[in-house]
Parts: structure tokens; C-alpha cells; sequence
């Protein structure tokens, strides 16, 4: 039997400790928090190679409505596929580049990512994976974490992912960030329904 | 070190839907979610080890011009994986409200004075014994919209990585013998009573620092076990 220590919910009141600097703060009054960053929403570092890309999304709840007070979490590889972690054999020593990032949403549930689009990465039974992140939703009236993926649209690869397979095909749409074109970068959208209709996929993991 | 971290150990986790605490009931999956296989991409995770933090950051009574009111204590604790084994190098980040209840954060608006010389946020990273400590003042209770009168027990909120993206930890530490327990719908959301407790520190008289500050331990165990447990002599 574990002994693990349960999960409680972050609260509405985590920005000023986990996203000083993020857009969470949507005071007019004030634009930041007075206290160092752990991490923030912009991943790329002088090192990073790939391709620059911009992630953006809104957050809803089972109403429609934006959840202002999430914190969103993502975990990559960089864009040979590498995760910048001790568990990652492959992994380069001393890179910049972590793979990591936090943005809180604001008041329109909007959050967003500057980061290297991930290369594949290694899968169940020695096959690659389609190039994906790992998502990871907080919130007030989140008692824990939620798991999910982004995928991108422009993806061949995405036929084959072992992981996209185990999703029902009417749902898999909800883990595709799609490629929008014309705003002088590279945007992927990536929006998030906690609940309801075109309600987001989670993973039990 | 290879983890594996199995599903059952969750089982003690709140559901995703607890209807007491209000705000779960639009903010949780209605579909179920679906099981995967742990990949590389979930059994690695971010490493923010000492170059994260900065010297001070996990004294929160001397991050202004004066002491912040209230009473001073201590908490600290061991970071553990479920063989009990210390996770060592790992980020810890902390935030809280003021010894009156109030967060400095700008939605919380409760009527109950900010403190000039406190914000409320640590952060530090265990040692090579996966220990930790913190220097703060004790937070108190405050009124949330729940329910008539709702208050939540004093609390620190904490958050944890450990050695991967599955044994990352967001969870709150509070204190013992909070006459707020039994009304509290975001405690009670964990309905098995040994891990309820689990979440309340204990009072640590040994560690007190005698006419300065008093003591609670607070020990968080993560996801995260060896594939065959060790051997139990």
C-alpha cells in the first residue's frame, strides 16, 4: 500500500508564487508580481535548433466559459526528439533548452507557449511517436492535475502514434493544434474544453 | 534510476468531480479518461535543480524592509518516492496567505489587511537527503464563496516535481488540529482518512527554536517506485 500525498486543487491564488510574470495577472492597475520567475512561457534559448513556433488556446469550462485562473504546464523534447531530463538517455549535456514552460491564463482563459516545435520522440514497442507535448492543466476547481497531448495538424506521423490510437476517432480532433497561417510566425492553436461539448481528451495516466 | 509508477497508488486522490467544493462541477472531464501506456514522454521530467533558486528564497519573514506579523515557524520535511527512498535536488515552491488570511494576490479582495512586508512565496530545492525548510509566519483561516460561512483551515500550498512529469505534485499542508477540518470540502475531497492525514503537518517541538520560532514537519511522499520493491528485513 502507498503512502503518496494526495493532490489538492492550486487554487485561485498560485500566480504571485508559480506565474509572477505571466499574463495571469490581469489587474489594470498592476502588471507583475515582485517575485523571480521558475519558469515562464517563453521555452527558446540561444541553444534550441528547430523550427520557432508560437502555441496559443483558450481554456473553457463545461459552460463555454473562460477559466481565468489556470495555470497550464507543458513538457517537450527539443526538435532531435531529446528531452532534457535524466530519464532521457540521449539527452545532450548542459542544453539551454529545458522543454519545460508555465502560463497562467487571462481573463479571456487565453494562454500561450513560444517554444521549438519537438521532434519524434521514442514509443511503445521501439516506434517513434508522432512530434507531440505533454499538457497539463491546473486550476480552482481542479482537486488534481489533468493530462493531455498536443498534436500538430501538419503532421504525417499522426496515422501512425500508437498513443493517438487509443483515442476514438470522434475525439481525436481534440488533441490536433492547428497550423494558422498569416500572422507573420508560426501559430499553432490549441484550445482546451474541460467539459462538455468537443470536451478536451484526457489521459488516465 | 528506472521508476515505474503504478495507477493504484492514486487511488487516494480526490475525484475530479467532488461536488461539495462548487467549483468542480464545471471545471471536471465528464468523458472518461482514456488509459495510456507511460512513455519516455511521461516518465521524464523537468529537472530545476539549485540554479532556480536563489539564496533567501525559502526565507518568506525576510523578503521586505521589516518582519512580516504574525507568529514565525518553521516547516520543513523530506521529499520521499513510495519506497520511501529521498528524491534529493528537487524543486519545491510554496505560497500562502498572510497571518490574517489575505493573499496579495489581486482577486482576493477579503476584507482582512495585507501585510507590506510579506508576499507569501518560497521556493527552495531538497538537499542530497531530499530534505527541505522553510521560514515563514503561520497563515490564517479565510471566507471563501462555497457555501454559507465557508472557511478554509489554515494552509500552505505546495508544489513538487520529483523525478518525472507523473510524480509532479500540486497538494496543500496543513495544520494540526484545525478545528475547520469537518467543514472543509476541499480537505475532505480525499475521503480515505490515513491519506486526509497525510496532509497535516505535525507539530515538531524538537526542531522549535527555543524564544524565536516554532516547528511543524510536513513529509510529502511522490509517485514513483522501483519495478520490484526492495527486500523487507
Amino acid at each position: 500500500m502507498s503512502d503518496i500525498t494526495p493532490s489538492q486543487t492550486v487554487g485561485p491564488y498560485f500566480a504571485y508564487g508559480l506565474t509572477p510574470h505571466s499574463r495571469c495577472n490581469w489587474s489594470p492597475d498592476q502588471k507583475v508580481y515582485d517575485w523571480k520567475e521558475t519558469v515562464g512561457a517563453n521555452l527558446v534559448t540561444p541553444d534550441a535548433t528547430g523550427e520557432k513556433i508560437r502555441i496559443e488556446g483558450r481554456v473553457t469550462d463545461g459552460d463555454g466559459l473562460a477559466i481565468n485562473d489556470a495555470m497550464i504546464e507543458i513538457w517537450q523534447a527539443d526538435s532531435q526528439g531529446r528531452y532534457a531530463s535524466p530519464a532521457d538517455k540521449r539527452a545532450r549535456t548542459n542544453a539551454l533548452f529545458k522543454g519545460f514552460g508555465r502560463s497562467a491564463t487571462d481573463k479571456e482563459g487565453g494562454y500561450s507557449f513560444d517554444t521549438i516545435k519537438p521532434g519524434a520522440v521514442p514509443g511503445p514497442n521501439g516506434k517513434p511517436q508522432a512530434p507531440h507535448i505533454v499538457v497539463c492543466i491546473y486550476s480552482r476547481g481542479m482537486l488534481r492535475q489533468v493530462y493531455t497531448r498536443l498534436y500538430f495538424s501538419d503532421e504525417a506521423a499522426n496515422a501512425g502514434d500508437a498513443i493517438l490510437a487509443l483515442v476514438p476517432e470522434e475525439r481525436r480532433g481534440t488533441l490536433i493544434a492547428h497550423k494558422e497561417s498569416g500572422k507573420g510566425q508560426t501559430v499553432y492553436r490549441f484550445d482546451i474544453r474541460v467539459q462538455g461539448e468537443g470536451e478536451t481528451v484526457f489521459f488516465d495516466i | 534510476m528506472a521508476l515505474i509508477y503504478p495507477r493504484e497508488s492514486l487511488s487516494v486522490f480526490p475525484k475530479h468531480l467532488s461536488p461539495e467544493y462548487r467549483s468542480t462541477v464545471k471545471r471536471s472531464p465528464s468523458q472518461p479518461l482514456i488509459l495510456m501506456p507511460h512513455t519516455l514522454s511521461e516518465l521524464s521530467g523537468p529537472v530545476y535543480g539549485h540554479n532556480a533558486v536563489q539564496e533567501g528564497d525559502a526565507d518568506l519573514t525576510k523578503q521586505h524592509k521589516g518582519e512580516p506579523l504574525g507568529e514565525r515557524i518553521i516547516v520543513h520535511g523530506h521529499v520521499y518516492d513510495e519506497d520511501k527512498r529521498p528524491v534529493p535536488d528537487t524543486l519545491v515552491e510554496i505560497w500562502q496567505a498572510n497571518a490574517c488570511g489575505r493573499y496579495v494576490h489581486n482577486v482576493d479582495q477579503h476584507p482582512a489587511p495585507l501585510d507590506p512586508n510579506f508576499t507569501g512565496s518560497g521556493r527552495t530545492v531538497t538537499d542530497k537527503n531530499g530534505y527541505y525548510r522553510f521560514i515563514t509566519v503561520k497563515p490564517g483561516a479565510y471566507p471563501w464563496g462555497n457555501h454559507p460561512n465557508a472557511w478554509r483551515p489554515n494552509h500552505i500550498h505546495f508544489s513538487v516535481f520529483g523525478h518525472s512529469f507523473l510524480s509532479r505534485l500540486v497538494t496543500q499542508m496543513y495544520f494540526p488540529g484545525d478545528p475547520l477540518f469537518p467543514f472543509d470540502p476541499i480537505f475532505n475531497s480525499v475521503t480515505d482518512e490515513k491519506a486526509r492525514l497525510r496532509m497535516v503537518s505535525t507539530f515538531d517541538l524538537e526542531n522549535t527554536i527555543p524564544d524565536w520560532a516554532l516547528c511543524f514537519r510536513f513529509d510529502i511522499v511522490l509517485r514513483g517506485r522501483e519495478e520490484t520493491p526492495p527486500d523487507k528485513h
